[in-house]
């Protein structure tokens, strides 16, 4: 009973946004090294690279990495806007204009791709 | 849900302190009861060692908030019959501070942190001599307004994470209210009051989650408050204040 309270304490659009782009930020902490390494380590030779960056599993673990970044990106962009511009009730547009984008731009990358 | 189906409420209240347990009553079904009638029945008519708080009992004095079904609210003007699960009610103190006894926590950190926040008025050399002239849709005037009706119940500073994250956070209650001497023209203690809420525990610590403003019983938006001290804060920086 408890944990579902919990629960229904913060099932709001705010505290949702919040989680999401503390997530998004801790995945990008995890993840963007990771990325750098692997691409420092394929980046050898070139021809290997272009080969290696055309794996199926390659390519969808960057829109991934597109999509955590675009999240962040925009939901940082968000909590800016709505702490550093005078107070106005539209803050779920805010969330859901976020959320539109990041999909957008993730979206826009994996079509770049094929 | 209709409380006249119902017989009675299946309640489980904490008794004891920080160590405890939750006990079951039943209490008989009335109709437009609230959470504080529930309550002072069990006490009134099962066991008359149950401790806990209320005062006026039409949400004015901010005494008898609890943590009902796990979220915080003023009992007094909460119908029980709209937080049950069906029958079944689970009443606890409030969160992040501590229990004294039963559903009766201990408010004095909550209190002291609105002193540490500038929460007094500190009245302009010779604002006493004469009413200070402050037109009612001046902006200052408005955003004070909006912040002022708080009753100090504490609802926002249980709902909040941050203050459960970390306990030395001024909290959303003592924000808001610094927020209003912010905007007030007869205030004289701006500059103290900025530097009191702009410190590692203050308004940065609020990640704008609005659990506060989601729960506060009186609407108020202690998030937005807390925003706009940000912005003052940040103002006062980027002039070279503290
Ligand atoms: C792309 C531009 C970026 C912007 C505009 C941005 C913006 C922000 C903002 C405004 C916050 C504060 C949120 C809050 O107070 O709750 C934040 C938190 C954070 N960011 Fe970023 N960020 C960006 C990039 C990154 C990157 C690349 C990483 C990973 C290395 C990252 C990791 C984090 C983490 C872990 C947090 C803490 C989350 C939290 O407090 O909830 N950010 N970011
Ligand atoms: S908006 Fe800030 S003060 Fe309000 S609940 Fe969230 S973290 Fe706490
Ligand atoms: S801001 Fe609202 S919830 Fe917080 S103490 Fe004041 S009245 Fe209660
Ligand atoms: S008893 Fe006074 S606010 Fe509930």
């Amino acid at each position: 009973m408890f944990a579902a309270s919990r629960f229904h304490a913060r099932n709001h659009s705010n505290y949702w946004a919040f989680m999401l782009h503390r997530i998004s930020g801790v995945a990008l902490a995890l993840f963007l090294p990771v990325h750098f390494w692997v691409l420092a380590l394929a980046a050898k030779s070139l021809n290997g690279f272009l080969v290696w960056a055309h794996q199926p599993l390659v390519e969808y673990a960057e829109a991934g990495l597109v999509l955590l970044l675009a999240l962040h990106l925009t939901g940082g962009l968000r909590v800016l806007v709505l702490e550093f511009l005078p107070w106005h009730n539209w803050q779920k547009t805010a969330i859901a204009i976020s959320g539109g984008v990041s999909l957008g731009v993730a979206l826009v990358f994996m079509l770049n791709l094929t | 849900m209709d409380s006249r189906v119902l017989q009675t409420w299946e309640l489980s209240l904490w008794r004891g302190t920080e160590e405890g347990r939750f006990a079951s009553y039943q209490v008989p079904c009335r109709e437009r009861q609230t959470v504080l009638d529930v309550v002072t029945y069990v006490q009134r008519h099962i066991d008359a060692s149950v401790s806990y708080r209320f005062a006026c009992r039409v949400g004015m004095c901010g005494s008898c908030a609890m943590t009902v079904n796990g979220v915080p609210r003023w009992t007094c003007r909460t119908r029980i019959a709209e937080v049950a699960q069906g029958n079944r009610i689970a009443i606890a103190p409030l969160s992040h501070l501590p229990v004294i006894k039963d559903l009766v926590c201990d408010m004095s950190v909550f209190f002291e942190k609105w002193t540490t926040a500038g929460g007094a008025f500190v009245p302009t050399p010779g604002a006493t001599d004469n009413f200070a002239h402050i037109p009612p849709d001046h902006a200052a005037r408005r955003a004070a307004d909006a912040a002022i009706e708080c009753i100090g119940c504490g609802v926002c500073y249980a709902g909040c994470d941050v203050v459960g994250w970390r306990p030395e956070y001024l909290g959303p209650a003592a924000l808001n209210r610094a927020w209003t001497l912010v905007n007030d023209a007869r205030d004289g203690a701006g500059a103290e009051r900025i530097a009191a809420v702009a410190g590692d525990a203050g308004c940065h610590a609020c990640h704008s989650q609005q659990n506060c403003t989601r729960h506060c019983p009186k609407h108020l938006n202690p998030a937005a408050s807390i925003a706009g001290l940000k912005r003052r804060a940040a103002a006062a920086l980027w002039r070279g204040g503290s």
